[in-house]
């Protein structure tokens, strides 16, 4: 399913002394099947700009564009609920949207709402609890009593059980350690890959951006700043710190081996395999010649 | 969603109102509430409406977010009413219409008491307004320290004041933030049958009391760990200052008394 928004803007609380201009003329495509990431510092509006993603806001001017739904401003808008079925939103701290008496209640709650089955939602139930990796037997416990990482799974569960087509991640690994931190990337990198599920991910990691999207789009001041692959964004690392955003730490050794050495690698390598072994190709090179 | 919430929320601005030392706007609003009980004709009504407004200019805060803020209480007040239209019996009949009968009495009344209702929601809203939850309670706490000699808690009241205030907007946040979470999952909380709403309200209560509870936990340890042991010899950071204005206002409101006293009927 294609998303798109087009030049919206959004304002908080309008009309009254606290009016806030959150994002402006802001247009991103997504189209189906696309990983993407959303980059900038608190305040930049990306957090505003995934609520438009499943009208959770709608824009104050502009259109937003999701399947077949069309979103304008000041305009009623019906049916909101089959856009939301759609896009999946995981939000930061997922775990605290659970309310449930067991596990398998909480994951079942969001596919029952929309009109699924209570048989066929218990199964989605196992297929999502096996996918963000956990065993069948916590399905009967409270999902108070269990630890910090199975809350936040047991959470994603439920956003994965109700099928969507889309799913956005709002710092989906905030307070993870490192190890959690990876299996969960790695997880909806999977399910991306296997269920050709288009991924908006909004962070502020520069790394997760690097590793996982294939267009990323930087915001600042609740605008669109820069948009484009990977390695266009990070083939002008100048830029980046200019705004004050980091550089994976591959682009920033590579920088810096450039500037120690003199030689300029061919383009900018976003892992650190790729670029050893196209250092170990200019050495080689040096060597015979 | 809740953005357009007016009670309990501080505008900043310039102005004398929010400069008044909140002992003083918190006596005037104590007496405001009980003299406002003494007007009972035009004279009195239009006495206490001309100085509401004078307040309210004072204030400096825009009148179309005051209107905006007000607009579902002014229902109340419109309802208050009605009510008093059709029901009190007094004076000669207005208006008839089949049973509805409509007296000169009910009118007056219906126009008074609404009058009452909406100057009462504007000065104390004026208080909200103008002062920030913390000196609103620093303003109480100083006010009932005598209170203390019938050992009143005085100083715990007045934490606790100032810790459920100071969490309203966390609360809230956090309300809008679960509300989205469970919208996202399916969950109707503006439409659907009466059951189903009271339904839906299960997914945002039990996150907010799971929440609620960790805070407090937290803010408990936190408060301990750094020595927090009550009101004794307690020094403020904020010291509050009496002005001439102070002094000046309440001045003011006490003529209105006075002229209360003597206009009325």
């Amino acid at each position: 399913m294609d998303i798109s928004l087009q030049h919206i803007e959004y304002r908080y609380q309008a009309n009254t002394p606290f009016e806030q201009l959150a994002i402006e003329d802001v247009s991103i495509e997504i189209p189906s099947g696309t990983y993407m990431a959303i980059i900038g510092h608190t305040g930049s509006g990306k957090s505003t700009v995934l609520q438009h993603l499943n009208a959770l806001l709608q824009p104050t001017k502009g259109t937003v564009k999701i399947g077949d739904h069309e979103i304008k401003a000041q305009q009623k808008n019906k049916n909101l609920k089959q856009v939301r079925q759609k896009v999946g939103i995981v939000f930061q701290f997922p775990e605290h949207q659970l309310f449930e008496e067991t596990v398998e209640k909480d994951i079942i709650f969001g596919p029952m709402n929309f009109g699924i089955s209570e048989a066929e939602a218990k199964k989605r139930a196992r297929i999502a609890l096996k996918q963000v990796g956990l065993a069948e037997d916590i399905l009967e416990k409270s999902p108070f009593d269990l630890s910090g990482g199975q809350m936040r799974r047991v959470a994603i569960a439920g956003v994965l059980a109700m099928e969507p087509d889309v799913i956005v991640l709002d710092e989906p690994t905030a307070g993870l350690d490192p190890r959690g931190r990876k299996e969960i990337m790695d997880m909806f990198y999977t399910l991306h890959k296997d269920r050709k599920l288009s991924t908006i991910l909004v962070t502020h990691s520069m790394e997760d951006a690097a590793s996982y999207a294939d267009q990323i789009v930087i915001m600042q001041h609740g605008k669109v700043v820069n948009q484009g692959t990977p390695e266009e964004i990070f083939s002008s690392p100048v830029e980046l710190v200019q705004m004050g955003l980091d550089v994976p730490e591959v682009v920033r050794f590579q920088l810096k081996l450039e500037e120690k050495t003199g030689v300029k690698l061919d383009k900018i390598y976003l892992s650190i395999e790729e670029l050893s072994s196209a250092v170990t190709g200019v050495l080689n090179r040096g060597v015979r010649s | 969603m809740m953005e357009k919430m007016i009670f309990g929320r501080y505008v900043p601005a310039d102005s004398i109102i929010h400069k008044m030392d909140p002992r003083s706007k918190l006596m005037i609003i104590f007496l405001f509430v009980c003299i406002i009980f003494l007007a009972n004709n035009w004279v009195t009504y239009a006495l206490i409406g001309i100085y509401t407004f004078l307040m309210l200019g004072m204030s400096r805060i825009p009148v179309r977010f005051l209107y905006g803020g007000l607009k579902p209480v002014l229902w109340l007040v419109l309802f208050t009413l009605v009510l008093q239209l059709f029901f009190t019996k007094e004076g000669a009949i207005l208006f008839e219409w089949g049973p509805v009968k409509i007296y000169e009495g009910g009118v007056r009344m219906g126009i008074f008491i609404s009058l009452r209702f909406f100057f009462l929601i504007l000065m104390t809203s004026l208080l909200t307004l103008t002062t920030t939850p913390i000196e609103i309670t620093d303003g109480l706490e100083t006010l009932l320290h005598p209170l203390k000699k019938i050992r009143f808690p005085v100083h715990e009241m007045a934490l606790m004041m100032s810790i459920s205030l100071r969490f309203i907007p966390t609360l809230m946040q956090e309300t809008d933030k679960i509300m989205k979470a469970q919208i996202a999952r399916g969950v109707e909380f503006a439409s659907g049958p009466f059951k189903e709403r009271i339904k839906a309200v299960i997914p945002l209560l039990i996150p907010l009391f799971v929440s609620s509870f960790k805070r407090a936990e937290e803010l408990a340890i936190a408060m301990e760990a750094r020595g927090y042991r009550g009101g004794e010899g307690r020094t403020k950071y904020r010291q509050l200052s009496w002005r001439m204005a102070d002094s000046l206002q309440l001045v003011v409101l006490v003529v209105l008394t006075i002229l209360l006293f003597l206009l009325r009927s």
